[in-house]
């Protein structure tokens, strides 16, 4: 890391934006390049990402808190559970994937159809897609997005789920 | 005027001056006698009359000696009087300036004034007769017979003796208060030099000024003048605490509260004097010079800060010649700007250069 990151919040109003803003981006550029979709907070801990073995430093729980929360209100996160011990972390927001999937799916002319959910991200038709190899948490919620905006149903296949898209 | 007793003039325990009075004269009878010019002092038990040019003589009656009295009003180049009539005074009396006299009063003339209220209180102690309340040492009783054990002096000799034990023993008391006196004289002038060498010839007081806002006008003025050459010196900021320090070492005696300094230095930017009061976010108060732009100065602090890497207030204020606290000061304020950012670890507040802001 070129830049000095302060451990904890900065009390400078500005900088403090601009401090959790590079927390957030290190955490999805971590998670992306894991691909690591979920995790525990206590995983977190020890991870690399918040733990700088060389330097000796852990940035402490109360600030992974709030690094975590902001990723949640920017919509990159999800709790998982009601104790707030583990969560879903997507490195681009349901809402992007849900576009890019149905850019592809207009692309390829193929409104109107119907998929599993396992073709959409296993399928060799999507294999030079951003969105190929998604995990199904995420898949689904990008799915959900659509679903909101009339582009998508989700639907029930023989076994498991599947979308049309409209 | 043969009731009168010589005395020290000095009171016993349990016996209070109740009030006194210069310019009396006594008269014996109607008789002008050579006590012309005296304080007359009167107490609880007793009335007391000195001589003004001659503090040594020095004579006392007791008010149990007094039948009643009355006041003489003035008239045209006459002062007011008292006329005060006395029982005979007891055969085993002490001393005193007459051994006999054919009159039973004697006359206490005020030429300078204040009989109405001194008779007002001679009338009130008389009537209270406090000293049958309050006891006092043997020597006023009256009427009693010759004390046991009590080296009694006879005869004129023996008089003469005790008046001359008398006068030695007020001698030694006064050189030994003069003595005193010189000492604290001394001390006095050392102090006034010392001042005028600081440039403070008469340092405000509160009795010249009284309490309140004239007070801490005047203070704030004098404050702009010893402050403004320590200020350059210390690149025109200190803390408060080393001002109170400073001034009130120049000072020496007359002491400023910290609540006086306080209000004083709330004054000054109000006065357009060259010097201001600014208090930090973190409640640190400092004076700084009018002249001082401390927001300038943290430009500096960033280079200083940017050639090491990182810097803690310690080693910013070493670098830099700066007292630690001013030193805090201006990175936190360089922080606030948005200039510095920092590290608060166990290992202590180290300030870096802002990137987050500088490098996108």
């Amino acid at each position: 890391m070129a830049m000095s990151f302060e451990w904890p919040l900065q009390p400078n109003v500005d900088t403090r934006q601009k401090q959790l803003a590079a927390w957030c981006s290190l955490v999805l550029s971590f998670c992306r390049l894991h691909k690591q979709s979920s995790m525990t907070v206590m995983e977190a801990q020890e991870s690399p990402l918040f733990n700088n073995v060389k330097l000796q430093r852990k940035l402490p729980v109360e600030s992974i808190q709030i690094v975590l929360e902001e990723l949640r209100k920017k919509g990159n996160l999800e709790w998982l559970d009601k104790s707030k011990s583990s969560f879903l972390i997507m490195w681009r927001r349901p809402e992007e994937w849900g576009k890019l999937i149905y850019q592809w799916v207009s692309r390829s002319g193929q409104n109107n159809s119907v998929f599993t959910l396992y073709e959409l991200t296993n399928g060799e038709d999507t294999e030079d897609e951003e969105f190929h190899g998604l995990d199904e948490a995420t898949l689904l919620r990008a799915l959900q997005a659509l679903q909101q905006e009339h582009k998508a149903e989700i639907i029930t296949v023989s076994d498991g789920r599947g979308v049309k898209f409209f | 005027m043969d009731r009168f007793v010589w005395t020290s003039g000095l009171l016993e325990i349990n016996e209070t001056l109740v009030i006194q009075q210069r310019g009396v004269r006594i008269y014996d009878g109607e008789e002008k006698i050579k006590f012309d010019a005296g304080t007359l002092l009167l107490s609880t038990h007793r009335l007391i009359w000195r001589d003004q040019k001659n503090h040594e003589c020095c004579m006392a009656i007791l008010l149990s000696q007094i039948v009643f009295i009355e006041e003489q009003a003035a008239g045209i180049g006459k002062s007011a009087k008292i006329v005060v009539h006395l029982h005979p005074a007891p055969p085993n009396k002490e001393p005193g300036p007459f051994q006999s006299s054919k009159n039973s009063y004697i006359k206490l003339s005020f030429k300078e004034h204040g009989q109405i209220e001194f008779y007002r209180r001679l009338s009130e102690e008389m009537t209270q007769r406090r000293w049958e309340n309050m006891p006092v040492s043997q020597s006023l009783q009256t009427n009693r017979g010759p004390q046991p054990g009590r080296i009694r002096a006879v005869g004129i000799v023996g008089i003469e003796r005790k008046l001359e034990e008398k006068r030695k023993e007020t001698d030694k008391n006064i050189s030994e208060a003069f003595e005193d006196l010189s000492k604290l004289m001394i001390k006095t002038i050392r102090f006034k030099s010392y001042l005028l060498s600081m440039g403070i010839a008469n340092p405000v007081t509160r009795e010249t000024y009284g309490s309140g806002t004239q007070y801490h006008m005047q203070l704030a003025k004098q404050l702009a003048g010893i402050l403004q050459v320590p200020l350059e010196e210390r690149g025109g900021i200190m803390s408060l605490t080393e001002v109170y320090c400073l001034v009130n070492r120049a000072r020496g005696m007359e002491l400023l509260s910290p609540e006086d300094l306080v209000n004083a230095c709330k004054m000054l930017e109000a006065l357009k004097l060259p010097l201001r009061l600014r208090v930090f976010d973190s409640g640190v108060m400092v004076i700084e010079l009018q002249s001082h732009k401390e927001e300038e100065m943290v430009a500096s602090a960033l280079e200083t800060v940017s050639e090491k890497g990182s810097l803690t207030s310690e080693e910013f204020a070493k670098l830099v010649g700066m007292s630690v606290l001013l030193a805090k000061e201006r990175l936190l304020l360089a922080e606030k700007m948005g200039h510095l950012c920092r590290d608060d670890s166990v290992e202590g507040l180290r300030f870096y250069p802002n990137l987050f802001m500088t490098q996108s």
